[in-house]
């Protein structure tokens, strides 16, 4: 099991060049195994660098990463390791299937880990039972609608079993429908595996249910990190960096803005609705006979 | 108000289904209005989009826009001079590597003289406001700012109508924004004919009217008001209510006295504050 490390890690990117460009700058934190970290951050803020790091992807300018005490960028060796313990999916990734079937695209990471044919198949088999595309390992992938092509595209690195998965938006651009599979099939692997789980998102209110940990990136930054509801008990401190909050912390902003009392932080609708009964049974009472 | 867009009974298959993806559908768009357009997946929203400028035609009935009908091949230059179309990937849409050549492309093939498509191309990036960055290059820009620099250079045409097909599917929020306020300032303050298809129920609050496709067919039709109470109705057809309207459907459920219009994030706020000191 892996527990990743980071620590005063910074990328440059171009430098010593007129583009020269600072994307990240003194980030450290620790993930143990197990957690489901969601990543916050306006576009250019540094999020997507960030996670570029966690299986060296990119390499860092200065800082470290380690994966269980070890430097994941110590050698060759380790930074092909690392890229099959962390599972990077990135935005858009059913742009990245390329084979004839859905079977061989979710058969290319595994395959090039040296496996045997009978491991291969099982982890084909058990990756497309996670995201639900068992009965279309045989067709192409291009006859496949866009949420079950995103969905092949996550099985493909799942078919890894990465220890570690992480996720670049994997719901822009779904409907509604698209976006709340895709979320369950994570929410299933994380269950079933103990894996850590990173979803990068602009997606608020996804990112207030599902997430135990959030980390708040602005300006190449890690400047907010902590659980949803120490995070959302500052709103004012997100909309500040130019983000979205949930949608029911804005409507609780704006009650509280009517004067209405509400408890501390407010970002999921069953905690609105609870905080409103509650202040609808206080107001009855208060007008009831004395 | 006249009608721009007519949709007469219109049916449309494309060749590798079975299942039709416009079910005789019958429709109306006002000059000047604003709708917004909600269903899900393969409920035929993108189809009816692609229908407003003659890229697909119909397979029965027929689209008339501003008394052209879609299908008349000699008057294609005409249709698409009066309805321009802007799509989801701001990527694919953008060809030139400066941002005023890229709005001026348009008008260059239309023919015109410099004068008139330097004006053109002056006036279409002050509307979306992006006639500061009009020497930049388009792939250094945000994904809010291409989608923006998209919808001048259809501008640049002197369109009628702008259809724009999901086109903040793929934008963050800060781009999503931009967008969005953009599209509404050309239909309130141009008069411009506004057709948005989309997947946020956010982006319909502030239309004049809203219809809800599913199976190639318009389910729903109303103000964002008067689709959005409709909570039950909205589910069995695949689709969420805004958060607003969701909250105050359920606190009405447990007794509470609150309208289920107020849809924007303060009136509903307003709403139940004064539901709760009554």
């Amino acid at each position: 099991m892996a527990e990743i490390k980071v620590e005063q890690l910074r990328h440059v990117y171009s430098p010593q060049t007129p583009f020269e460009r600072t994307a990240i700058e003194a980030v450290s934190l620790i993930l143990p195994q197990g957690q489901f970290v969601g990543v916050l951050g306006h576009t250019g803020s540094g999020k997507s660098t960030f996670i570029q790091h966690l299986n060296a992807l990119l390499l860092p300018s200065g800082g470290r990463v380690l994966c269980d005490g070890e430097d994941i960028n110590r050698d060759k060796v380790s930074r092909r390791d690392i890229k099959w313990k962390v599972g990077l999916v990135f935005q858009y990734p059913e742009y990245q299937l390329f084979e004839e079937t859905v079977y061989k695209d979710i058969a290319f990471g595994p395959g090039n880990m040296g496996l045997s044919k009978e491991e291969i198949d099982e982890r084909v088999r058990e990756a497309a039972g996670f995201v639900g595309v068992e009965a279309l390992l045989d067709r192409s992938p291009l006859e496949l609608s866009g949420g079950q092509k995103r969905r092949v595209a996550i099985a493909g690195v799942i078919a890894m079993r990465p220890e570690v998965l992480v996720l670049d938006e994997p719901t822009a651009g779904l409907d509604p429908e698209g976006c709340g599979q895709i979320l369950d099939n994570i929410r299933a692997y994380k269950a079933r595996t103990g894996a850590t789980v990173l979803v990068v998102s602009h997606d608020m209110d996804a990112s207030a249910a599902l997430a135990e940990r959030l980390l708040v990136f602005n300006e190449g930054r890690l400047v907010m990190d902590g659980p949803p509801e120490e995070i959302f008990s500052q709103p004012e401190r997100l909309t500040g960096m130019g983000l979205d909050v949930p949608r029911p912390t804005a409507i609780a902003m704006a009650l509280r803005r009517q004067g209405l009392r509400l408890p501390g932080a407010v970002y999921t609708h069953a905690q609105l609705k609870a905080g409103l009964l509650a202040a609808a049974r206080e107001a009855e009472r208060g007008a009831g006979p004395c | 108000m006249s009608t721009v867009i007519q949709f007469e009974n219109v049916h449309f298959k494309y060749p590798e289904d079975t299942r039709e993806s416009l079910n005789g559908l019958n429709l109306e768009i006002r000059e000047g209005s604003f709708t917004a357009v909600l269903g899900r997946n393969g409920s035929g929203k993108s189809t009816l989009a692609k229908h407003m400028n003659g890229i697909l035609v119909p397979t029965e009935g027929r689209v008339l826009v501003a008394g052209i009908d879609t299908a008349d091949e000699d008057r294609l230059l005409d249709l698409r001079r009066q309805v321009g179309l802007v799509f989801q990937n701001p990527d694919n849409q953008i060809v030139a590597n400066v941002v005023e050549d890229d709005v001026a492309f348009a008008p260059e093939n239309l023919g015109l003289p410099p004068a008139e498509i330097r004006r053109r191309v002056d006036g279409a990036l002050q509307l979306v406001g992006m006639y500061e960055l009009r020497l930049h290059a388009p792939h250094l820009l945000s994904g809010g700012q291409k989608q923006r620099v998209a919808i001048a250079g259809v501008l640049a045409m002197g369109p009628r109508v702008l259809v724009l097909d999901e086109p903040t599917a793929m934008l963050d929020p800060q781009g999503r924004r931009e967008v969005l306020t953009t599209v509404t300032r050309l239909c309130r303050e141009q008069g411009m004919t506004v057709v948005l298809v989309t997947h946020h129920m956010d982006e319909c609050v502030g239309a004049d009217r809203l219809l809800v496709l599913d199976r190639g067919q318009i389910a729903l039709d109303g103000t964002p008001a008067e689709i959005f109470s409709q909570v039950e109705r909205m589910r069995a057809l695949g689709l969420d209510v805004p958060e607003t309207t969701q909250l105050l459907y359920e606190l009405r459920q447990e007794g509470l006295d609150v309208p289920l219009d107020a849809l924007d994030v303060d009136s509903c706020a307003g709403a139940i504050a004064a539901a709760l000191k009554r």
